[in-house]
């Protein structure tokens, strides 16, 4: 099995600098972009590759990048940049990226923007990601050095500056365009699409903004083309892809696995099963706003079409388990105060109805349930969908209390029949 | 194109969003964060509708329609049962964390929110949690702050801060602890906060002065009426009830203020209700100095015989028809304006430039669809404060029609236009005699003296056309800046040049006409417009009369003259010992006026006149536009009139004539065209005094106001006769005709299910456009095509300061310099203690620092300021606030010694 | 409040890489919390008069971020996450071991100025679950046992 993206990433080793990453044939794919093809070129290989977007959206990589407006009167400023605010609960992935290898980040980055013809690039790093931060500006002054960044990359005329920029808080700086608004100085409230960031992005000019294990898939596609790229993958989807497991099962953790997996590989060859004295009542696939699957899942592959038809999302790929003896109410409490709080506030639904969710989800655990409630709970699973709200953080925040409500019914029942959280004496 | 709404097919215009555009066809939807001089955002998401992709799709999706653009063939639905229960599930959300303040709250009644619950059905409350609470702000005396009623729509500081470009107001924090207030209790810095009242659609911003004597908006009496305090005549609503004028609330005239008012405007009506008011005629030297109208009548009769020889002073702030109504008492050759020689003069130099009609008089809308602006030497910021917010659309529009160009983005979504224009801004060039708040959206400032200013004007105008003689000795400096801004007025389709008479220098005003004309070639429509100190300077002007100088010669070479002094204190005109010297040389002196004042201290009879709230009348603004304001309530007692009407009744006892037909202003206006007919058109401005619609008056009253006839049961239970107005086609009662009159006659928005002011809506042609039937007020000048008039050539000197003398300049205030809006205690809270202003090195050569006390000897007499460095004032000149109450008339644009200590040689 | 020499100079470095001085807000604001622990009301106008913005456009972005503490925080700031995989794991042990050490809820101070206890949404280490941050180091795999050693390397 190939692992492209982690086979230089050991846990107990500091990251490759720069001349190490070169050794591993580290930014070659930068000088065969920049010498070699043209732009347009790059934008194709990946295009074919069928890399998706790794961010959650799954959304074709080549061809988002083909919406940017490139020739003699496209805008002269265009900025790429790299989503690092990996802050979906759950979610797990681009730390190992981020910590393990940031050069091969940089090396996509450089090729992405030479694709589109960008000249300034960010890395939008959380707050909380100190030790990639530290990593990143190391490698950040090690590539200006070697003349990856800067002016006349490699004597191609293409010049490319990049800044990391790190965050102070907020689930919706993860968010596309609430991430230009937070690069930009402003709150990160989201914008209205249309316009995409393509065509008005950051400043107002042609932005891309892609997922960091995303733009690491790409030196590799360049080195060894799109065909190697789809043979990894066991799907239609692309590439490999890292994939997590959290919750009480033996071995939580991240590896880099084909895409379109199974559930059931994941979850008992690599995480080694349900821990002892607990056994599996649900899984959120993706991260926190994916809908719960079940262990009737287990065998569906685990890719962007796949889940999709199982009723739930690939999302981020790091799965959350739950275990039988942690209440489904708690659980889906502990969501949606999470969503409830990040909220930004700009539009109604999402603003006033998460927190209205919570409340009612804290009063079943409480014991102060009503009948009322499933319905009130109902309502907001249909009501708070994609196009009633402004950006999708409320829709994915009703996406594990929809599929709660019809897997679990059950336990949100006895909460208001028997006036309080039946698990309480488990745990 | 066509739309196809709930399957019925509609011809709608292109380039709107589906919100605007189902409004514009009386289509109710409910919408809370979409305003039309805002745009849409897509925040509050309470004006879903349904769209189908084609007439197979039976389910279709939910949309934001203010956020989808009308497109050809479109099919959608407005009563689509899940829209429906979307929209009304908006209203429960916002409801959760409502209070129920509705019987205390000031918006209840006209509040949006009502109406938009009510509208989506929304009545039963399902949330039994706590609510969020705020702590509530100090926001000014204008504006009150009830946080807890918020419902977060962004209206607020989407207005404040992108339309008024106000920067003390902002929303914090995030999720649902938004909050919208000021980063700590203050004072709210821009001049247009009032308008917060009306764009606030629940009861968060409400008008703090309403609550000094709180009424419904149904329980109100109202009246279509024309703000006094400034040139630009802004169309307001005044409403009433016990006697007190109780609010001013905006009137929507598409070509004049739109959708809002400046704060003056707003809250500068209590002078109405002061206890200053003259409510009895006085007849001064007698035992009891009140009289009544018989007392009065026959003490005038004597005075007003032929044998004494009358003069009439008219005045700018009064209405056309007492202005006329004087001239015909005194005769043409004895009707002086109330107004000194320089203001006389500059005014008429306006007014013939205007009457020419050689160049487009722009109206406040015109102004704010320009591409490229000049403000030459006025502060508008102060002077006419709505033509400064017309001047910053301008900028921010012109901006973003610029960024729009090859995108396929509409002109309504706003914040991607924003985020598109970034700092982009329209031409605008600010040169004044110091730094303006418009400075900062300025392309182009320059500071200088007037002459200066107005040198740099005929540069402008030379480099435009080059034909023009060239300035000598301009510096290459600002001999660059002229040329930029020639260039950018070139460069533009609809520029407008601005100046004005607040700096008593007519080479201003010549040098923008200059550049208007030298602009107004081939297709340009080149704007000119001049801002005038009164709301009807140019109405007196018009009437061509010669100025208070002139008549004050007049009655020191006659003797035996009596004085009819037309609602002006004329010590706001004159300095104190010419106005003392011209009252006594008069035989006899009579004032009309609604206030007590110096000149009504000293005159011998005093005839109390009724306000503009107590007046029918008509004013000429600045734009030569003429328009009628209506009485909103009867004076508290028979003794108050309108001037006109005293006057008409004083040339009857003149010329013992008059047949006892009460008279109206539609005959007096009648006469006026005949006389003067400079004022042809203006007794069509509105419908005659006997205007019925099908029979009926139209209602100054809503018809569910209370207690009409209960109101007056502490004196007599038997229910009075309503007023009768034989003035207008208005009525005192809420009997009459309730459908929609006519767009100047409008007393006040309402529509069935629409009691909030966004009841506009229903009166306009379509969102945002004019009203139906066309905006109120008639044009008096229109663009003659005819031999364009000669250029003016003489430009003026250079400025040199005086060794030992400062020009002596005004600065005007919004708060402080208007003679009337003082008397409401909220502007005068923010009106500046006097002071005088310097240059950093004059006042070094004085040895003075700020605070140090200055002595200025002007007119003979001493005043002592403390200073105020301004260093970008030009070495020479000083400033001393105008028009303060109290203050005395100083004579602008002469020349006065300074010292720091008393008693100047 | 005066920014000192090197706050400015740090801006500075930061405003020249943005077409606005107002789109380097949130960079002057965290250098600002870098040196100060917090923002302060003056520190909030000291910035907005440095950034030509009005202290009501920086307080707006301010109190937007919860990692811009606009109050006062102790010597160390405990950073516990509460978010879904450390909730499986068991934060609420560690925050009831917390609330037993320290005396303090979330959103407190410790009287002595040492801790102030927050909330984090997820920390990006659900694999190591429950996890906390205290200043900037992260702390994996933490028991209810282990907190009192943890905290006590901190004065």
């Amino acid at each position: 099995m190939e692992h492209p993206l982690t086979k230089n990433i050991h846990p107990d080793r500091p990251p490759l600098n720069l001349p190490e990453y070169e050794q591993t044939g580290g930014y070659a794919a930068v000088r065969t972009a920049v010498k070699n093809m043209t732009p347009q070129e790059v934008q194709l290989r990946v295009k074919d590759s069928n890399l998706k977007g790794r961010g959650g959206a799954g959304f074709n990589t080549g061809m988002k990048w083909s919406f940017v407006p490139m020739g003699p009167d496209a805008p002269k400023t265009k900025y790429l940049i790299a989503n690092a605010d990996e802050m979906e609960p759950g979610t797990f992935k681009d730390r190992l990226l981020l910590e393990g290898n940031p050069h091969q980040l940089i090396e996509g980055m450089i090729v992405a923007a030479y694709a589109i013809q960008a000249n300034i690039s960010y890395i939008f790093l959380r707050w909380a990601y100190k030790k990639a931060a530290e990593l990143i500006r190391k490698s950040i002054a090690e590539a200006y050095a070697k003349g990856y960044l800067g002016k006349n990359i490699l004597g191609s005329g293409f010049c490319l500056d990049m800044y990391l920029h790190t965050g102070v808080g907020r689930y919706m700086c993860g968010e596309e365009t609430a991430l230009l608004n937070a690069l930009e100085g402003k709150r990160a409230t989201p914008r209205a699409k249309p316009p995409f960031p393509q065509i008005s992005g950051l400043f107002g000019k042609p932005t891309i903004v892609n997922n960091v294990e995303t733009f690491c898939c790409v030196p590799h596609i360049v080195n060894n083309g799109a065909e190697w790229f789809k043979s990894l993958s066991h799907s239609e989807d692309g590439g490999t892809k890292i994939y997590g497991v959290s919750g009480k099962v033996n071995r939580p953790g991240a590896w880099e696995l084909p895409m379109g997996i199974t559930m059931r590989e994941l979850l008992e060859e690599y995480a080694g099963g349900m821990k002892n004295g607990f056994r599996l009542k649900g899984i959120l696939p993706g991260g926190a706003s994916t809908d719960f699957l079940t262990a009737q899942h287990l065998d569906i592959k685990m890719d962007f079409t796949s889940v999709a038809a199982a009723g739930s999302r690939l999302g981020t790929g790091t799965m959350i388990v739950m275990d039988d003896a942690t209440c489904p109410v708690g659980f889906v409490h502990n969501l949606q105060h999470f969503f409830a709080q990040e909220s930004c506030g700009w539009c109604t639904p999402c603003r006033e109805g998460l927190p209205w969710v919570e409340k009612i989800l804290l009063s079943l655990e409480k014991g102060q349930g009503r009948e009322e409630d499933m319905q009130l709970l109902q309502m907001h699973t249909q009501l708070l969908g994609p196009g009633n709200t402004f950006c999708a953080l409320a829709p994915g925040a009703m996406e594990p209390l929809q599929s709660a409500l019809k897997y679990f019914r059950d336990d949100f029942e006895h909460h208001i029949t028997e006036k309080g959280c039946p698990y309480n004496s488990i745990r | 194109m066509t739309i196809y709404i709930d399957n019925k097919p509609y011809e709608v215009p292109a380039g709107k969003n589906l919100l605007e555009t189902c409004l514009s066809l009386g289509i109710d939807l409910p919408y809370f964060c979409w305003h039309p001089a805002l745009g849409s955002v897509g925040a509050c998401r309470q004006c879903a509708v349904k769209l189908y992709k084609d007439k197979e799709d039976t389910h279709g999706r939910i949309v934001m329609s203010c956020m989808e653009g009308a497109k050809d063939g479109l099919l959608l639905s407005v009563a689509d049962a899940g829209a429906k229960a979307f929209r009304k599930q908006i209203i429960e959300w916002l409801m959760t964390n409502h209070p129920h303040d509705c019987p205390v709250c000031d918006e209840g009644g006209s509040c949006h929110l009502q109406d938009m619950t009510v509208m989506t059905g929304h009545d039963y409350r399902r949330f039994q949690y706590k609510k969020r609470t705020h702590i509530n702000q100090y926001l000014g005396p204008f504006i009150h702050h009830e946080m807890n009623r918020c419902i977060q729509c962004y209206r607020c500081v989407r207005y404040y801060r992108d339309y008024a470009g106000g920067d003390d107001l902002n929303v914090f924090a995030a999720h649902h602890h938004v909050y919208f207030g000021r980063e700590k209790d203050g004072i709210l810095e821009s001049p247009f906060s009032g308008n917060l009242a009306e764009v606030c659609p629940t009861g968060v911003f409400t008008d703090k002065t309403l609550k000094e004597h709180y009424t419904r908006k149904w329980d109100l009496t109202m009246a279509p009426s024309v703000c006094p305090h400034c040139s630009l005549g802004c169309n307001i609503v005044a409403g009433e009830r016990y006697g007190k004028l109780r609010c001013i609330g905006n009137r929507y005239n598409g070509e004049v203020n739109g959708y809002f008012l400046c704060d003056k405007g707003r809250f500068g009506y209590e002078f109405v209700n002061s206890e200053n008011r003259l409510v009895k005629p006085i007849i001064r030297n007698r035992t009891v100095e009140a009289a009544d109208e018989t007392q009065l009548v026959s003490h005038l009769g004597p005075l007003l015989s032929h044998s004494h020889s009358l003069i009439g002073i008219g005045s700018p702030r009064a209405s056309v028809e007492s202005n006329f109504a004087l001239m015909q008492l005194v005769g043409k050759e004895n009707f002086y304006q109330g107004v000194n020689n320089d203001e006389a003069y500059l005014n008429q130099r306006v007014a013939n430039i205007m009457q020419y009609g050689a160049l487009h008089t722009p109206s406040l809308k015109e102004i704010g669809l320009a591409d490229a602006v000049l403000v030459l030497g006025e502060d508008i910021w102060n002077t006419a404060p709505m033509m400064a917010l017309a001047v910053r659309q301008a900028v921010m529009k012109t901006a973003a029609a610029d960024a729009l160009q090859h995108t396929s983005l509409p002109a309504w979504h706003d914040m991607a236009v924003r985020e598109l224009v970034q700092d982009g801004k329209g031409f605008l060039a600010s040169c004044t005699v110091i730094p303006s708040p418009l400075d900062e959206i300025s392309s182009c400032t320059h500071y200088a003296a007037p002459d200066d200013l107005a040198r740099m004007g005929f540069a402008i105008a030379h480099y435009i056309e080059p034909s023009l003689p060239p300035v000598p000795g301009l510096d290459n400096a600002l001999a660059e800046k002229a040329k930029i801004i020639a260039k950018a007025l070139q460069q533009a389709k609809c520029p407008v040049v601005i100046s004005g008479t607040s700096a008593y220098n007519e080479a201003l005003i010549k040098a923008a006409f200059n550049i208007s004309l030298a602009l107004d070639k081939g297709e340009k429509k080149a704007m000119l417009s001049y801002v005038l100190p009164e709301c009807n300077s140019l109405g007196l002007a018009m009437m061509q009369a010669p100025s208070l100088e002139t008549a004050i010669g007049r009655v020191q070479r006659e003797k035996d003259t009596t004085l009819i002094i037309l609602e002006h204190d004329i010590y706001r005109s004159l300095p104190p010992s010419t106005a003392d010297a011209f009252l006594s040389h008069c035989k006899n002196s009579i004032v009309l006026d609604s206030l007590h004042n110096r000149t009504t201290q000293k005159a011998q009879v005093l005839i109390p006149a009724a306000t503009f709230a107590e007046a029918d009348g008509t004013l000429v603004n600045n734009e030569g536009r003429a328009q009628r304001f209506y009485q909103v309530f009867m004076p508290a007692n028979n003794y108050i009139k309108e001037s006109w009407r005293w006057l008409w009744k004083m040339k009857a006892l003149r010329t013992a004539s008059g047949n006892g037909h009460p008279l109206h202003p539609d005959e007096l206006l009648a006469q006026l065209e005949t006389a003067l007919p400079q004022f042809e058109g203006i007794s069509r401005v509105s419908p005659p005094h006997d205007f019925r619609i099908h029979g009926e008056p139209i209602p100054r009253e809503p018809h569910r106001y209370s207690g009409r006839t209960a109101m007056l049961a502490n004196i007599a239970v038997s229910e009075p006769k309503p007023l009768q107005d034989g003035d207008s086609p208005l009525s005192y009662t809420m009997e009459g005709y309730q459908g929609m009159p006519p767009s100047s006659m409008i007393p006040f928005f309402w529509a069935p299910g629409w009691n909030s002011i966004q009841s506009v809506n229903k009166y306009q042609q379509e969102t945002g456009g004019p009203l139906r039937g066309g905006d109120p007020g008639l044009r008096l000048f229109e663009h003659k095509n005819g031999s364009p008039p000669a250029f003016f050539k003489d430009t003026p000197e250079a400025f040199t300061a005086l060794p030992k003398k400062w020009l002596l300049l005004p600065r005007f205030h919004i708060f402080g310099s208007g003679e009337l809006s003082v008397y409401s205690a909220s502007v005068q809270e923010l009106s500046p203690e006097p002071y005088i202003l310097m240059s950093k090195h004059d006042a070094d050569q004085l040895g003075a620092a700020n605070g140090s006390v200055i002595t200025l000897k002007e007119g003979g007499k001493e005043y002592s300021f403390p200073l105020k460095i301004e260093e970008a004032l030009s070495d020479g000149i000083v400033l001393v606030p105008a028009g303060l109450q109290g203050m005395v008339a100083f004579s602008w644009g002469t020349w006065a010694l300074l010292s720091t200590q008393k008693n100047l040689v | 409040m005066i920014l000192s020499d090197t706050e400015t100079k740090a801006i500075d470095h930061e405003i020249a890489l943005v077409p606005y001085k107002k789109a380097a807000v949130i960079e002057a604001l965290k250098i600002v919390q870098q040196h100060h622990g917090w923002v302060s009301d003056e520190a909030v106008e000291a910035i907005a008069g440095y950034l030509d913005m009005s202290p009501a456009a920086v307080d707006s972005v301010a109190t937007f971020y919860n990692l811009i503490f606009r109050k006062p925080v102790g010597r160390h700031v405990i950073l516990l996450c509460d978010s879904i995989s450390c909730y499986v794991m068991g934060y609420t042990k560690l925050y009831e071991g917390l609330q037993q050490h320290l005396k303090i809820k979330f959103g407190e101070t410790t009287p002595d100025g040492r801790f102030t206890l927050l909330p984090n949404a997820c920390l990006g280490c659900c694999d190591h679950a429950p996890a906390l941050i205290i200043d900037e180091e992260l702390y994996k795999d933490v028991t209810a046992e282990r907190l009192k050693e943890i905290l006590a390397t901190y004065k």
